[in-house]
């Protein structure tokens, strides 16, 4: 099966149930399968091949969404890259997987029009608006076409275009923050991706009915698979552009009876923090999926006395493998820190330094992951992908080293402990510390920088900047986070500075993290 | 009496200041929806709330978080004024 061949069947089994409800716009499968088809022709007439690169740098929206499944549909794989991304970054990741076509909106694409030039393989931007930011002209002259989305998709066909693909292709790119400061695509296939939202779909016990509100980014794998998965099993997505203002959250839930609640902590967090809660309507609420961090279990306490009704699923995943484990949801109330077991048709367990498996409860080990569902790999990183992916059960198979550490109970559900590595995971991100480091460095005062996580209740850990500055130079944190601000993505950003004399150094003259704090 | 054009010119200033970095690239239109234009966040919002608390001596109501109040400039000169005057 192919990740796009269930909207094709739900189109057919029911042309107007609403996919998507995204603002004022409902958009219908029949009516998303023709426009996905009818993109995919205008891809292939743009000279997209089999496999070759499409990337989404766009808000959460309709042409997103049709952006991804003409992708699919066209035999391409789609990247879909976090519209706060700054030109720089966007640049090396159309540069890193040779991007042919990037689907984009004219304000989305002028700050970052100048960036583009340099990037040789792309060789056509599409806007989803009609708007002339005034950037187009350079784009132009350095040989790159620019096209309107309706134009385009009103010159072709909506019956299916022929595709050869096959499951074992790849489907998406994901690009995550790397140990070495540059970020690296998660390379994941038609296979795994299906098996990965079948496995999910199934333990949700999703059915057709199901009305998903979803205002997590399509960057974000957790937010990608909220619409991937809804497509598939035929239920509808309201899709939000982000959680901005939560009585407007509130009142979506509430007059598009939504019945499944994906969050993370840090929007609970703000839905918590409203007075009077307990006066709305969360009647139609079925279940609430958490992932990225743990619940504080006073969330979790207030969730359920909220929603008796609804089923609180805690999880755990990385982008590798997009979910390893989850917590049924009838533990939720006796283990509220666990993450339960594999998810269906998929394998964990947790090994010593010497790669052994653990089976006392409490020891720590790095949690492996064994499935249909591991990625195929990073794209053009063998010796990352060697160090994440090692041999498994048999020669030809693949198991994932998730480095992260986990303990697990007599019953053997898993608690996460922590990192293997320096990589920080905040708001459901992971973040390289020398990709923040590296922006510190830019200012000019800057002497030494170092970057850890500290705990956070809601962040799960919350970046922290340590400073020293060259003599004579002054700096304040607000100087430190507005320059993070214009040069990172919002999760990456600093929420703790701290200046120091100087920063603490092994015997070598390296800076040493372990006595930050 | 708040005179309503320092009200918008106070506003703005905040929104280019705080929401926007300083960033005189992007040309603001009073009209124009933060949410849209990408100006703001969850975070975005609980600033902008202390922002009128302590610049205008308002108390924003949990309810009256929504964009019809915050949402641009217009709106939350409208929403300040309508404050103002129902104090």
């Amino acid at each position: 099966m192919l990740l796009d061949a269930a909207l094709q069947a739900n189109a057919e089994h029911q042309p107007a149930r609403h996919a998507l409800v995204c603002g004022s716009r409902r958009v219908g499968y029949a009516e998303l399968n023709d426009s996905a088809n009818a993109l995919a022709h205008a891809w292939r007439s743009l000279g997209l091949v089999r496999q070759e690169r499409v990337c989404i740098f766009l808000d959460n929206s309709v042409e997103a969404v049709q952006g991804i499944f003409a992708t699919l549909r066209a035999a391409g794989v789609f990247v879909v890259v976090n519209p706060q991304t700054k030109g720089d970054k966007l640049a090396f990741i159309l540069r890193d997987c040779e991007v042919r076509i990037l689907l984009t909106s004219a304000r989305q694409l002028g700050p970052v029009a100048g960036e583009l030039l340099q990037c040789e393989s792309l060789r056509h931007i599409v806007l989803v608006d009609a708007a002339d930011g005034g950037t187009n002209e350079p784009l132009i002259r350095a040989g790159k076409s620019i096209h309107r989305l309706h134009e385009l998709a009103s010159a072709h066909s909506t019956t299916p275009p022929h595709n050869p693909g096959i499951n074992l292709d790849l489907a998406s790119l994901i690009y995550t923050s790397g140990s070495t400061g540059q970020p690296k695509g998660v390379a994941l296939t038609h296979l795994n991706m299906v098996s990965a939202a079948e496995s999910i779909t199934h333990y949700l016990g999703n059915q057709r009915d199901d009305i998903v509100l979803s205002p997590l980014p399509l960057a974000f794998d957790y937010g990608l698979y909220q619409v991937l998965m809804a497509l598939s099993f035929g239920g509808t997505v309201v899709l939000e552009r982000q959680f901005t203002y939560p009585y407007q959250y509130i009142e979506l839930i509430r007059r598009e009876r939504v019945t499944g609640l994906p969050i993370v902590p840090t929007l609970s967090a703000i839905l918590l923090n409203l007075s009077d809660l307990h006066r709305e309507d969360f009647e139609s609420v079925r279940y609430v999926t958490n992932t990225a961090q743990a619940l504080p279990v006073h969330h979790i306490r207030r969730l359920r006395e909220l929603m008796p009704r609804a089923r609180l699923y805690s999880m755990y995943g990385l982008t590798e493998c997009k979910r390893a484990a989850y917590l049924p949801p009838e533990l939720i109330d006796t283990k509220p820190t666990s993450v339960g077991q594999a998810i269906p048709g998929t394998e964990v367990w947790i090994e010593d330094a010497q790669g052994q498996r653990i089976t006392t409860p409490g020891r720590v080990g790095q949690l492996i992951v064994r499935g249909a569902h591991v990625m195929a790999g990073y794209w053009n990183r063998p010796e990352e992908t060697a160090r994440a992916l090692r041999p498994g059960r048999y020669s030809h198979e693949r198991e994932l080293c998730t480095g992260d550490l986990f303990r697990q109970d007599e019953d053997g559900h898993l608690y996460f402990v922590s990192r293997a590595d320096d990589l920080i995971k905040t708001a459901g991100e992971r973040v390289g510390p020398r990709e923040v480091e590296n922006v510190l460095y830019e200012i000019e005062a800057v002497k030494e920088a170092a970057v850890i996580g500290v705990p956070d209740d809601t962040l799960g850990s919350a970046i922290k900047a340590f400073l020293s500055l060259n003599e004579g130079t002054s700096l304040t944190a607000s100087e430190v986070v507005r320059h993070c601000q214009s040069r990172l993505e919002r999760f990456m950003v600093p929420k703790h500075v701290e200046f120091r004399p100087e920063l603490p150094k092994t015997a070598t003259g390296k800076i040493s993290k372990q006595g930050l704090a | 009496m708040l005179c309503e054009s320092q009200l918008r010119s106070d506003i703005r200033r905040f929104v280019i200041d705080e929401l926007l970095m300083g960033d005189t690239s992007v040309v603001l239109r009073d009209e124009a929806s933060f949410l849209e234009t990408g100006t703001i966040d969850s975070t975005g919002v609980l600033e902008v709330v202390m922002f009128l608390e302590s610049e205008f001596g308002l108390t924003v109501l949990d309810r009256e978080l929504v964009p019809e109040n915050l949402d641009s400039v217009d709106r939350l000169v409208c929403f300040v004024m309508r404050k103002k005057h129902a104090a």
